[in-house]
């Protein structure tokens, strides 16, 4: 069975002669998958033909198999959606708001009420479920629409600019939000965000989009599991070359830089122990030993940049 | 789950069919509608006129309550013919232009100027949907002000003259219900088309009746300057009444309309012109509402 949670197949959309999204290929399986682009690089508009609000001029995407050109309405009562603009009714309270929304996306007046009430308590707005929208401050605003996106239980998450505007309390604890909904595994999560951070804490796959195009797809846990591997340090008493030579023979990959800094590719089996032991034994020093690791930033810069060689 | 046990959980429970959901917005509606005391002062000051259209009925058919106060034979003063039905729905149709401009404009307005229309549609529910179940809230208290108290007049009128006279008067029937019909979905919507557009709530209601006084003076203008008759076109009472005067009798015309929707004896423009206009105006408010409710406006 096709495990995919989002699978993009060729999906173009055009505005006019202006094509947003290009052809999109890709199979999404993670359980929390970041969407990082530049602005206008086409997330939003991605996450709009996924709900149904733009119809694709070819190609098409299935959301857990179902195809969002045939399967529309089946496809919209699994996603939870949190929109990156304002989005309420001013004058409702917000458990009223929330709870007319769970009761559109099918749930009976009674469980609407009930998971209303529990979605609000959940993102830390239970003493102000009673007030009217339009009085919330911006923080309240944003974690009232994830409320409105979780009340009715959906399979999949939108979170379009999750953190937009939050002071930094507010965007840990939304952060933690997400991460606690995402490690209860009962839901997917899809966040699209132009903050590096954002994507990097709460995702494990991150499809990076550029001007309409995929500019890059990884898997970030397979991406920290490799990269666990790779060491930097800094020694003295190295320069005479023999220490490189015998990190070699043990089956690394190394390039030795300015004062003493060498960079490192362990091979498998090869413990950090045994550097030590070497190092010993030619009287070198490690001074400092870092796991380097590619970070997100590393990652979507090189998108970025293969994105405009191209 | 008690409320303290502030964990995420998923929804297991049974789902409600799209039937049940359609009526989640009008119920909505409703709620918010009984709280304003002057809607529903309003609206219950709306069945006085039939009330007492049923009160004339009943006196009619009753000459003792004359003689009790020494005005014998006045019953027969009192006819209950075309002019009474149609008359009676003219008023009720613009009590009900009132309501709408009041309700109206407070029902798409306030979702779209918070940018709630993407929230609507991003559940299992398409935009035919949403405007219905916007709609329904209109089409439910103007049926309630036009044609339910005009057929339930009817056949008090029927019962109390007995099954003879419905028969013969049976248009009288069919006049009210489609008469009222057509003007509850024009009313519907305009107001619905107009609160789309004009994102402000007295903006939309005071562009209700701008759309028909105005639009009405317009014409009558194009009529005086040109020497025509068919600046009428802009004249969406007298279109109405033009329409209800051929459901009401048919091609043996006895009157020229109703009171508020007349079209003047010598003005009469042929009546195809009259359900075109009504039609084109229908389309026009259908394409504007097209045009506005989508999830997400794009820009090109």
């Amino acid at each position: 069975m096709d495990s995919s949670v989002i699978e993009l197949d060729d999906l173009e959309v055009r505005f006019g002669k202006r094509a947003i999204l290009k052809k999109l290929k890709a199979s999404l399986t993670g359980r929390s998958i970041g969407l990082l682009g530049p602005n206008g690089a086409g997330k939003s508009t991605l996450l709009n033909t996924l709900l149904g609000f733009h119809k694709p001029s070819s190609g098409t995407a299935r959301i857990f198999g179902r195809d969002i050109r045939t399967h529309a309405r089946e496809v919209r009562s699994l996603i939870g959606y949190m929109p990156e603009n304002d989005s309420f009714i001013a004058s409702m309270s917000g458990v009223r708001f929330v709870r007319l929304m769970a009761e559109l996306a099918g749930l009976p007046h009674e469980h609407a009420l009930e998971r209303a009430h529990e979605a609000f308590f959940y993102v830390g707005l239970g003493e102000v479920r009673y007030r009217a929208l339009g009085t919330y401050s911006l923080g309240m605003k944003q974690s009232a629409k994830l409320a409105q996106a979780i009340a009715h239980g959906p399979k999949l998450l939108f979170l379009d600019e999750p953190t937009n505007g939050l002071d930094p309390p507010a965007r840990a604890r939304m952060i933690q939000l997400i991460q606690e909904i995402r490690d209860r595994g009962d839901l997917h999560i899809m966040v699209s965000s132009h903050l590096l951070r954002d994507v990097e804490e709460c995702c494990d796959e991150v499809l990076i989009l550029k001007d309409g195009n995929i500019a890059a797809f990884c898997n970030l846990e397979e991406e920290r599991r490799s990269n666990r591997r790779f060491l930097e340090i800094e020694t003295h008493g190295s320069n005479n070359g023999d220490f490189l030579t015998s990190m070699e023979k043990l089956g690394c990959e190394t390039a030795q830089g300015a004062q003493g800094r060498i960079k490192l590719i362990l091979p498998d089996g090869l413990e950090v122990r045994r550097l030590y032991e070497v190092a010993a034994e030619q009287n070198v020093q490690i001074r400092r030993l870092n796991h380097k690791r590619d970070s997100l930033e590393d990652i979507f810069l090189k998108a970025m940049e293969t994105g405009d060689a191209k | 789950m008690a409320v303290y046990k502030k964990t995420y959980r998923p929804y297991e429970g049974a789902l409600t069919s799209s039937w049940r959901r359609l009526l989640v917005i009008p119920r909505y509606a409703f709620e918010d509608l009984y709280r304003s005391k002057f809607l529903t002062i309003f609206f219950l000051a709306s069945f006085i006129q039939p009330l007492v259209a049923a009160i004339l009925i009943y006196v009619q058919h009753n000459a003792a309550v004359f003689n009790l106060v020494g005005a014998q034979g006045a019953n027969r003063l009192i006819s209950i013919n075309v002019t009474f039905f149609m008359s009676n729905l003219g008023w009720q149709s613009m009590l009900a232009l009132f309501l709408a401009s009041f309700i109206g404009p407070g029902q798409v307005s306030p979702d779209l100027a918070n940018n709630a229309l993407s929230l609507y549609l991003a559940r299992p529910f398409s935009r035919t949907e949403y405007v219905l179940g916007k709609m329904s809230v209109l089409l439910i208290l103007l049926s309630m002000m036009t044609w339910i108290p005009g057929l339930l007049l009817f056949s008090y009128q029927g019962y109390l003259e007995g099954w003879e006279w419905m028969k013969t008067n049976i248009r009288f029937a069919t006049g009210i219900f489609f008469g009222a019909w057509i003007w509850i979905l024009i009313l519907s919507l305009l107001a619905l088309a107009l609160s789309a557009w004009v994102k402000w709530k007295p903006a939309a209601g005071g562009l209700m009746f701008g759309v028909f006084f105005v639009a009405a003076g317009f014409g009558a203008t194009i009529n005086g300057v040109q020497r025509t008759n068919w600046g009428h076109l802009f004249n969406i009472s007298y279109l109405i009444g033009s329409v209800w005067v051929w459901l009401f009798e048919g091609s043996n015309k006895t009157t020229n309309g109703a009171v508020f929707f007349r079209a003047p004896q010598g003005e009469e423009l042929p009546l195809w012109c009259s359900w075109t206009a009504l039609a084109v105006l229908c389309l026009i408010c259908l394409y504007m509402l097209a045009r506005k409710i989508r999830g997400m406006e794009v820009v090109r």
